[in-house]
């Protein structure tokens, strides 16, 4: 089977990502859609990780360590960033993104 | 020409995944989201499984599944947001969101579609197995492991005094 197959479904599920973050104004949705991407380029190391273990390399586990590190990261950026959601709910009574233009001022 | 086994698998999953990830983005209401966003990450889960990823597959639903959407879901609970209070973007601007992103999608196909790589075989390997990962990891990536310890005491940190009430 191919490796594009897996290149090709990585790649849209990260351009409907892109669409999300450009396309609603609800702060959750975007921050949902940036996790959305994270999981296409996880997605696509460990389908590379396959790829390269089928080829006979032995280090070929080190994307998926890569991919576990993504997902650490993923997790503590959901903790800080929903807590900066609801503080700006809190202060606003809104989760709409154009709310921080007021951060120009 | 015949399909194989994989093959099948792996549109059926992927036709989901894509559905449901259009799903996230398009429907008004941010519950219903939520729940399509639960459904890819669990295409995603058996995109793993298939590639050998098996430790990965687990710890993708018990992290995301389990405790990021989860977290997801309560905050939405508990700002009562639905779909008569959502915001809207102009329409010109769905518009160029939408084409910019077909756009992108159009280029790395184009530009990954001639790309030279090996096929995937449908023989199993043990590189996704949690003795292997475990190995590799506290072998050779023994400092990226403490430090994403720090990283999550200071994302701890930050999350209660952001979320305090006076802060």
């Amino acid at each position: 089977m191919p490796v594009q197959y897996y290149i090709f479904l990585s790649i849209a599920l990260f351009c409907i990502g892109v669409m999300g973050v450009l396309m609603r104004r609800n702060a959750i949705i975007i921050f949902m859609c940036v996790e959305l991407m994270l999981n296409a380029v996880n997605l696509l190391l460990v389908a590379f990780s396959k790829m390269w273990a089928d080829a006979g390399r032995v280090d070929a586990g080190g994307a998926q360590i890569f991919v576990f590190f993504i997902m650490v990261v993923a997790a503590a950026e959901v903790a800080v960033g929903l807590a900066i959601i609801v503080m700006v709910y809190r202060n606003s009574q809104s989760v709409d993104i154009n709310i921080m233009n007021r951060l120009k001022n | 020409m015949g399909m194989s086994l994989q093959q099948i698998v792996f549109g059926v999953l992927s036709i989901i995944s894509i559905i449901s990830a259009l799903g996230v983005i398009l429907s008004k209401n941010p519950v219903t989201s939520v729940l399509c966003l639960i459904v890819t990450f669990f295409t995603i889960a058996g995109h793993y499984i298939m590639l050998n990823a098996q430790f990965l597959a687990v710890v993708h639903i018990i992290v995301y599944a389990g405790a990021i959407m989860v977290l997801f879901l309560f905050v939405i609970m508990l700002m009562n947001l639905n779909a008569e209070i959502e915001p809207q973007k102009r329409s010109w601007l769905k518009y160029a969101g939408a084409i910019s992103g077909g756009a992108l999608f159009l280029v790395l196909l184009g530009a990954l579609r001639e790309a030279d790589v090996t096929p995937i075989q449908p023989g199993a390997t043990d590189i996704g197995l949690i003795s292997n990962l475990g190995k590799t990891l506290f072998n050779q990536y023994v400092v990226p492991f403490e430090v994403s310890s720090i990283l999550f005491l200071s994302a701890m940190v930050g999350a209660v005094v952001i979320g305090k009430r006076e802060a």
